[in-house]
């Protein structure tokens, strides 16, 4: 099992202050809820390496990834894969060359990477869509593909910013199944950045509920829904609070 | 409304069309092929090729490093655009003498040049393309780097997660994105560089065969060899409707930086 985080963390974009601690044991799902704006998506980027800490660090398996005084790396050289929303498979690429690339980016020869792209689409039940370009498939295989493109690269910490919100409402279960497979089998550790409760129920272990960059309480659902400490946790809980899509 | 339309329609195509009207079409192929054209065509089509390569590898990244200039200060960003443009606005004469300023052997780079290496660079085929590439350049710059913008940067965010450094993000995901763009500057720095024509007698010349390209030629060849003059606008013109065949709309779209 990887992905042992202990990262503690002040991010600063503008006049919002993200400043959280986010500690995981290796192979656990945590769920990231909360408002638009709560913070969610910034604590992925830092995490991912696209934004730098102005404060705090970021240790991964025993390894520095951030520290605002000491050092910084650079998102591709962190083991680390991150599945956006828009799933942003490279349009110019087939399903196969988009997989394949973050093999080739690790030295894979080309021939080799696309074999292997090629069998994780299979292990997948995607290899229907190798040769199709990305505007040929559907909402739902692109998430899948995103993932496997995430996934063949072998990331000791998964990040998945709203895996299922892009995705028709009919489609979602079928879809939460699919990538609660694809976690229980991962050997990592992974965070999924959601605004739907029924995502932290199917998919994770802990649920953290942030708000105004602040963690207001982390647990499994359970003891968040028999004692929350305040009142807006109980309001995400119950899903009674408005929030369509991930804030900065 | 009407007439100044049809007055400004017969100005932008009533030269054309009397071009072509009184071309020789029955001696076209004998002039295209006998000793004025024919040299002046190779050459054209040679340097403005060159001159096209030179635009491109030195163009995107100018693109790019402009695309990426957000976070600059106004001032800067604003003198960069304007060193950019500058091509486009200036008459091409003062661009060929000020190219003589920069490279002849008294100039600001060209005298350390000659001095220590002997190079000598006005009045060679070289000089046609540094000329070419000087007045093409905006256009290469211009559209890519409006393309490079309407890349989603999610893409690059993507790109960087699976791996890849900030140049292989560029040169694998960024840049292909862009082709168009890149494509459609490539085609419209070349046709520039077709035409060009007072940078190049300014800074270059007129020798036959070694600096008299298309446009000079023409120009030349117009008091002693009209026919040869004509065929020659006739090549250009062919050119230039098959660059606007090639670019349909995207020009414009290339250009709305």
């Amino acid at each position: 099992m990887t992905g042992t985080l202990e990262a503690r963390f002040r991010v600063r974009r503008g006049e919002f202050v993200l400043d959280a601690e986010l500690v995981l044991a290796p192979g656990t799902v945590l769920a990231v809820v909360g408002r638009n704006g709560a913070g969610k998506s910034t604590a992925l980027a830092a995490l991912a390496g696209v934004t730098p800490l102005s404060a705090g660090r970021i240790v991964l398996d025993g390894r520095l990834l951030d520290d605002a005084a000491a050092g910084f790396v650079p998102p591709e050289r962190r083991p680390v894969g991150l599945v956006l929303q828009q799933p942003a498979l490279f349009p110019h690429l087939t399903v196969q060359d988009n997989v394949a690339f973050g093999l080739r980016t690790a030295g894979a020869p080309k021939a080799e990477a696309r074999e292997q792209a090629r069998t994780a689409l299979d292990e997948h039940g995607l290899g229907d869509f190798v040769d199709r370009r990305p505007a040929q498939v559907s909402g739902g295989q692109a998430a899948r593909i995103a993932l496997v493109r995430a996934l063949v690269r072998r990331p000791a910490l998964l990040l998945l910013d709203e895996p299922l919100a892009a995705i028709d409402a009919e489609l979602r279960p079928a879809l939460r199944g699919t990538i609660r497979g694809v976690l229980d089998s991962f050997p990592g550790s992974a965070i999924v950045v959601t605004h739907d409760i029924a995502d932290a129920e199917a998919l994770a272990d802990e649920v953290v509920v942030l708000d105004a960059g602040r963690v207001l309480q982390r647990g499994p659902l359970g003891v968040l829904r028999a004692e929350p400490t305040d009142p807006l946790v109980s309001r995400l809980l119950a899903g009674a609070v408005p929030n369509a899509g991930s804030g900065p | 409304m009407i007439a100044p339309a049809v007055v400004a329609g017969v100005l932008l195509a009533g030269p054309l069309v009397a071009l072509l009207v009184r071309a020789p079409w029955d001696r076209l192929g004998e002039l295209l092929a006998g000793p004025v054209v024919l040299p002046a065509l190779g050459l054209s089509f040679g340097t403005a090729s060159a001159s096209t390569v030179v635009c491109v590898v030195l163009g995107v990244p100018l693109a790019a490093v402009l695309a990426g200039s957000d976070g600059w200060p106004r001032l800067l960003t604003r003198v960069a655009r304007a060193v950019v443009a500058t091509p486009l606005v200036l008459p091409p004469v003062v661009g060929g003498i000020a190219l003589l300023m920069l490279l002849s052997r008294t100039g600001l780079l060209g005298q350390p040049l000659f001095t220590a290496f002997g190079v000598t660079i006005p009045f060679t085929t070289a000089a046609v393309v540094i000329a070419q590439a000087f007045a093409g350049l905006p256009f290469l710059v211009l559209s890519v780097e409006g393309a490079l913008r309407g890349v989603d940067p999610r893409f690059a965010v993507a790109a960087a997660t699976l791996g890849a450094s900030p140049w292989a993000t560029f040169m694998h995901v960024t840049l292909p994105l862009a082709a168009p763009g890149l494509a459609a500057g490539a085609v419209l720095s070349f046709a520039r560089a077709l035409g060009e024509f007072g940078a190049t007698i300014t800074f270059a010349g007129s020798l036959p065969g070694v600096t008299e390209t298309m446009p000079v030629a023409a120009y030349i060849a117009l008091t002693s060899d009209p026919g040869a003059a004509i065929a020659i606008a006739v090549v250009l013109v062919v050119v230039a409707l098959v660059v606007l065949l090639a670019l349909r709309e995207r020009w414009l779209t290339g250009l709305r930086a």
